[in-house]
C-alpha cells in the first residue's frame, strides 16, 4: 500500500490497483475523492493547518495581555504603520478571529470532518459513505469558507464584533471599523461552513441508520459512532436556526438588499451617523445564535467523548464501564443541550423569569457529564492501562474535563454569573472544555487511528514528549483564568491595566502568555511527528492497537471499499479480557465458537 | 498527573496575593452572591478532590498491574447497575439543591415585584421628592454609549425641590459624563440604556452588572455599603474601545449626594453673566 498524500498540493502518490474498483487518477483520488477516508484527512490536515493559524491568533492575544503596546517579537514589524503595536481595533480583530477559526475551522470540522468521515464507515462495517458525493461536497464547501474569512481581513482589519457578532455591533457598518464588508464575509463564511456541516450531517445520520453491516445492532455500534449520530442529530435541528439568523443579520446590512431591520431598533446615533430607523431587536440575534451555538458546544465535546470512551477501553484492556449510560447520557446531554441556551444571556436583559428555567436546565445538564466522568474511571480501575501517548491524551481529557465541568456549575448558577459572566472566568471554563477535553481528545485520536489512515505508526515518544508540553503549557495558560476571573478581569479588554484593580494581574499574564507561547511551540512536535510518521513511520499490521472494532479488521490503510468481504458482527466492541477467551481481545467479526485465538483474516501483507 | 496538587495549591494561596476578588462584595446582594460562589466553590473542590483521586487511583493500581511478574488478571466488567443509580441520583440531588438555592438571591435581584421599592420609595421622600408623582423610583438614567456613560439626574424646581426622574428628558434635568454619583446605604435604582451599540453595566465591588441593550430601558437596582469611590466598566464588546470604557460610581450619604447634585445644578446654570445692579 502507498501512503495516502491527500493534501491538495502536488504529492505524487502512486496508485495502487484498489480490488474491484478501477484507480480513479490523481484529481478524482486525491482532490475531488468521493472516498471518506481521503475526505476525512483532507478535513484532518487542513484542520491541523487550520489550528495553527487559530493558535498563531491566540498568541497575538497574549502578546498584548502580557507586554500592552510592545512590539512583537518577529512580528511586530508588519504593524510598523502602527510602531509595531497591537492596536485596539487589531486586538479585537485577533480574539474574533481566533475564537471564530478555532472553532467553524478547527474544532467542528476536525471531530465531525475528519474523524465522522474517516471513522464511521469503517466501525460500522460499510464500504463508505451512502452519498459519496455529498461528502465530498461537505469538504470543498469548507474552501470558500476559508477563503471569505480570509477575504475579510481586507476590509477594514477584519470582523471585529467577537465570534458571537451581536447586533447592533455587528448589523451597522458604522458601529466598528471591522464592522463593514469584514462582517458581511463573515457572514457569507459563517453560512458556508453551515452548509459543509449540514450535508456532512445528514450523510452521517442516513449511513447510520441503513448501512450497518450484518449483526451491527445499535447497542453493539462503538461509542464514537454513537456520538457522531448523536451529533449529527444536534448539528441537523440547531443549524438551520444560525442560517437563518445569519441571512437575517446579512439582510440588514446590505445596503442594497431588502433593508430590513431584524436587530436594529430606532433611534440610535452611531458614531455620529443619521439615526437609526427600525424596530428590531438585538436579543432575537442572541437568542437566535444561542439557540445555534449551545448545541454546537456539544457538537465540539459529544464527538470526542465518543473517541475517549474507545480509547480508554482499549488502552485499559478492559470492556467499557456502562455502556448502556454512556449512551443515554450522551443523548441526554443533547436533549437538555437544546433548552439551555438562554444560560448566555442572564445579564443580557432577557426576562428574568426566564433565568431561572435555564439555571436549571443548565445546572442539571451536569448530571450527564457527571455520570460520563464516572463510567470512564470505571472503565480504567482494575485494568491494565497502557501508558502510551494515546492513552495519556484521554487521562488528560477526563482530568481536565472534570474541571470544564464543575467551572461550569459556577455560572449556569445566576446570581453567581451575574459577576462572573463576561469575566476570564468564562474563558477559563471553556478552554478547559474545548481545548483541555477536546483536543486534547482529538491528539489521542490522531494518535489512535493513525495507524489506520497511512499504516504506519507515529512515535509514541515524540507524542508523549507533544503531550506532557502541552499539558504543562495548557494548565499554565488556562488555570490563571480562573483566578483573573474571580479577580475580576473582563474579556475582550485591549488594556485591562488601565484599571487600577487590575494592575497587579499583569505579571500572572505574563506567565500564562509564557505558557501559552511553550504550548505553541509544541505543537510543532505534533505537526513533525505527523508528517514525518505518514512517510517514515514504523509500518503495522491492521491491528497495531489487539482492538475490537471493525475498523482494525480491513487493511491498514484500508482500499477503497474497506473490506475484502462484508464483515459481520457477533458482539460489541467492547470485549477486551474476555475470561473465555484466549487473547485479550476479540475482534466485533471473529465468529463465536471459532478457534480461540485465531484469526479472522489471513494477515495483512 | 500531579496538576490537581498544583491547581489547589494556587487556589489556596490566590486570596492572599490578590488573585481574587478585588474587594469584599460592597453591597448586600453582592455578599449573599459571594455566599453562594463559596458554597459552589465547596461542592466542586471536594468533588475536583474527589475524582481527582479516584482518577489517580485507578490509574496507580493498574500501573502496578502491569508490572512485569503480576499475575492479578484484569477486571472483567460490563459496568454496575447499582452504581449507575448511585451515582447518578446522588449528583442530581446536590445539583438540584444547588440550581433550587439560587433562587431567591435572583428573584430579589431581577424580579421587578421583588425590588425594594418601599425602601426607594422612603428615601425618596426623606430628600423632599414628591412621591405621589406616577414614575419609576429611579434617581438617574445611564446611557452607554462608545465610549462613555452618559448619566441624566433629575433637577430641581424653582422652590429648590428635587423633581423625581420623568422617563423623557426635561429642560430641569442635569448631566454628567463618566461620573455616577448615587446615595450610599440605601437601594438605588437607575435606568440604563444604550445610544448605539450594546453595552454592559459592570460594579465589579459590588457584584452587579446588566448589559445595556439598544431599543430596552432595563431598571437596575443596588445598594453600596460603604461612601466611597467604585470602579465602573463595560462587560459586554461595544468596539475597539471597549477597555477604555472607564468610569467612577461614587456612593455619598443621602443628604451629600443632594448637596453635590446642587452644587451640579448651580454649575449647569450658570450663564457666565455677571448681575449687576441695573
Amino acid at each position: 500500500m502507498s501512503t495516502i498524500s491527500p493534501t491538495v498540493d502536488t504529492h505524487a502518490g502512486h496508485g495502487d490497483d484498489h480490488g474491484h474498483h478501477h484507480d480513479p487518477g490523481f484529481v478524482r483520488k486525491y482532490l475531488f475523492s468521493t472516498d471518506h477516508k481521503v475526505i476525512g484527512i483532507q478535513f484532518l490536515i487542513t484542520t491541523l493547518l487550520m489550528l495553527m493559524v487559530g493558535g498563531a491568533l491566540a498568541l497575538g492575544v497574549r502578546w498584548q495581555l502580557a507586554f500592552p503596546w510592545e512590539s512583537m517579537p518577529f512580528f511586530g514589524p508588519l504593524f510598523a504603520s502602527q510602531g509595531g503595536q497591537i492596536s485596539p481595533e487589531f486586538y479585537t480583530m485577533l480574539f474574533t478571529m481566533h475564537a471564530t477559526v478555532m472553532i467553524f475551522l478547527v474544532i467542528i470540522p476536525i471531530l465531525a470532518g475528519a474523524f465522522g468521515n474517516f471513522l464511521i464507515p469503517l466501525m460500522i462495517g460499510a464500504d463508505d459513505m451512502a452519498f459519496p458525493t455529498l461528502n465530498m461536497l461537505s469538504y470543498w464547501f469548507m474552501w470558500p469558507a476559508i477563503l471569505f474569512f480570509g477575504l475579510s481581513f481586507l476590509f477594514g482589519g477584519g470582523p471585529a464584533a467577537g465570534w458571537t457578532s451581536y447586533p447592533v455591533l455587528a448589523a451597522l457598518a458604522e458601529a466598528a471599523p471591522g464592522s463593514g464588508g469584514a462582517q458581511t464575509c463573515w457572514l457569507i463564511a459563517v453560512t458556508f461552513i453551515g452548509v459543509s456541516s449540514m450535508m456532512g450531517s445528514v450523510n452521517y445520520m442516513t449511513t447510520i441508520i441503513n448501512m450497518r453491516a450484518p449483526g451491527m445492532t445499535l447497542f453493539r455500534m462503538p461509542l464514537t459512532i454513537w456520538s457522531m449520530f448523536i451529533t449529527a442529530i444536534l448539528q441537523a435541528f440547531a443549524l438551520p436556526v444560525l442560517t437563518a439568523a445569519g441571512f437575517m443579520l446579512v439582510f440588514d446590512r446590505l445596503p442594497w438588499s431588502v433593508h430590513s431591520t431584524f436587530f436594529v431598533p430606532s433611534g440610535l446615533v452611531v458614531n455620529n451617523a443619521e439615526p437609526t430607523v427600525g424596530g428590531g431587536q438585538p436579543l432575537l440575534w442572541q437568542h437566535l445564535f444561542w439557540f445555534y451555538s449551545h448545541p454546537a458546544v456539544y457538537i465540539m465535546l459529544l464527538p470526542a467523548m465518543g473517541m475517549v470512551s474507545d480509547m480508554l477501553a482499549c488502552m485499559s484492556r478492559k470492556p467499557i464501564f456502562g455502556y448502556k449510560p454512556m449512551v443515554y447520557s450522551m443523548a441526554a446531554i443533547a436533549g437538555l443541550g437544546f433548552i439551555v441556551w438562554g444560560h448566555h444571556m442572564f445579564t443580557s436583559g432577557m426576562n428574568p423569569a426566564l433565568g431561572m428555567t435555564f439555571m436549571i436546565s443548565t445546572i442539571m445538564i451536569a448530571l450527564p457529564s457527571a455520570v460520563k466522568v464516572f463510567n470512564w474511571i470505571g472503565t480504567i480501575w482494575g485494568g491494565r492501562p497502557q501508558f502510551n501517548a494515546v492513552f495519556l491524551n484521554c487521562v488528560a481529557f477526563v482530568s481536565l474535563f472534570i474541571v470544564g465541568g464543575l467551572s461550569g456549575i459556577f455560572m449556569a448558577a445566576v446570581p453567581v454569573d451575574i459577576y462572573i459572566h463576561d469575566t476570564y472566568f468564562i474563558v477559563a471554563h471553556f478552554h478547559y472544555v474545548l481545548f483541555g477535553a477536546t483536543l486534547f481528545g482529538v491528539f489521542g485520536a490522531i494518535q489512535f487511528w493513525f495507524p489506520k489512515m497511512f499504516g504506519r505508526t507515529m512515535s509514541d515518544t515524540i507524542g508523549k514528549w507533544h503531550f506532557v508540553l502541552t499539558f504543562i503549557g495548557f494548565n499554565g495558560t488556562f488555570f490563571p483564568m480562573h483566578l483573573l476571573g474571580v479577580a475580576g478581569m473582563p474579556r475582550r479588554y485591549a488594556d485591562p491595566y488601565l484599571h487600577p484593580y487590575l494592575e497587579h494581574l499583569l505579571p500572572m499574564n505574563q506567565l500564562m502568555t509564557i505558557s501559552a507561547i511553550l504550548m505553541g511551540f509544541a505543537q510543532f512536535l505534533l505537526l513533525f511527528n505527523f508528517l514525518y510518521s505518514m512517510r517514515f513511520g514504523e509500518k503495522c499490521s491492521r491491528n497495531p492497537w489487539n482492538a475490537n472494532g471493525l475498523e482494525w479488521v480491513a487493511p491498514s490503510p484500508p482500499p477503497h471499499g474497506n473490506f475484502e468481504s462484508v464483515p459481520v458482527v457477533y458482539r460489541g466492541p467492547y470485549e477486551y479480557s474476555h475470561p473465555d477467551h484466549s487473547d485479550d481481545y476479540w475482534l466485533q467479526t471473529e465468529p463465536p465458537g471459532a478457534q480461540p485465538g485465531a484469526k479472522p483474516q489471513a494477515a495483512p501483507a | 498527573m500531579f496538576w490537581p496538587l498544583a491547581a489547589l495549591y494556587l487556589c489556596w494561596i490566590a486570596p492572599e496575593r490578590g488573585w481574587w476578588f478585588p474587594s469584599e462584595a460592597m453591597s448586600p446582594l453582592g455578599q449573599r452572591i459571594d455566599d453562594l460562589f463559596y458554597m459552589i466553590l465547596i461542592v466542586t473542590t471536594v468533588v475536583f478532590i474527589g475524582t481527582q483521586i479516584a482518577l489517580g487511583y485507578v490509574l496507580w493500581t493498574g500501573a502496578r498491574r502491569t508490572d512485569p511478574g503480576n499475575e492479578e488478571t484484569t477486571w472483567f466488567s460490563h459496568g454496575s447497575h447499582n452504581l449507575e443509580v448511585m451515582w447518578t441520583i446522588v449528583p442530581a440531588g446536590i445539583l438540584l439543591y444547588i440550581a433550587l438555592y439560587q433562587i431567591d438571591v435572583w428573584r430579589e435581584f431581577r424580579m421587578r415585584p421583588y425590588f425594594p421599592q418601599e425602601q426607594m420609595t422612603a428615601s425618596l421622600t426623606r430628600m423632599g421628592v414628591d412621591t405621589d408623582v406616577p414614575g419609576d423610583r429611579a434617581l438617574a438614567e445611564v446611557t452607554a454609549r462608545q465610549f462613555e456613560w452618559r448619566i441624566r439626574y433629575p433637577g430641581f424646581d424653582e422652590d429648590g425641590n428635587l423633581l423625581p426622574l420623568m422617563t423623557d428628558p426635561q429642560p430641569t434635568d442635569l448631566y454628567t459624563v463618566n461620573d455616577l454619583h448615587l446615595p450610599a446605604g440605601v437601594p438605588v435604582m437607575i435606568n440604563l440604556l444604550s445610544g448605539d451599540v450594546q453595552h454592559s453595566f459592570f460594579l465589579p465591588e459590588l457584584r452587579v452588572k446588566q448589559d445595556a441593550v439598544p431599543g430596552l430601558v432595563i431598571p437596575v437596582w443596588f445598594q453600596a455599603e460603604k461612601s466611597q469611590t467604585y470602579d465602573l466598566l463595560c462587560a459586554e464588546l461595544c468596539g475597539w474601545g471597549h477597555y477604555k470604557m472607564k468610569a467612577q460610581f461614587v456612593a455619598e450619604p443621602e443628604q451629600e449626594w443632594l448637596q453635590w447634585l446642587r452644587e451640579l445644578h448651580e454649575l449647569q446654570n450658570e450663564d457666565g453673566v455677571e448681575e449687576t445692579d441695573e
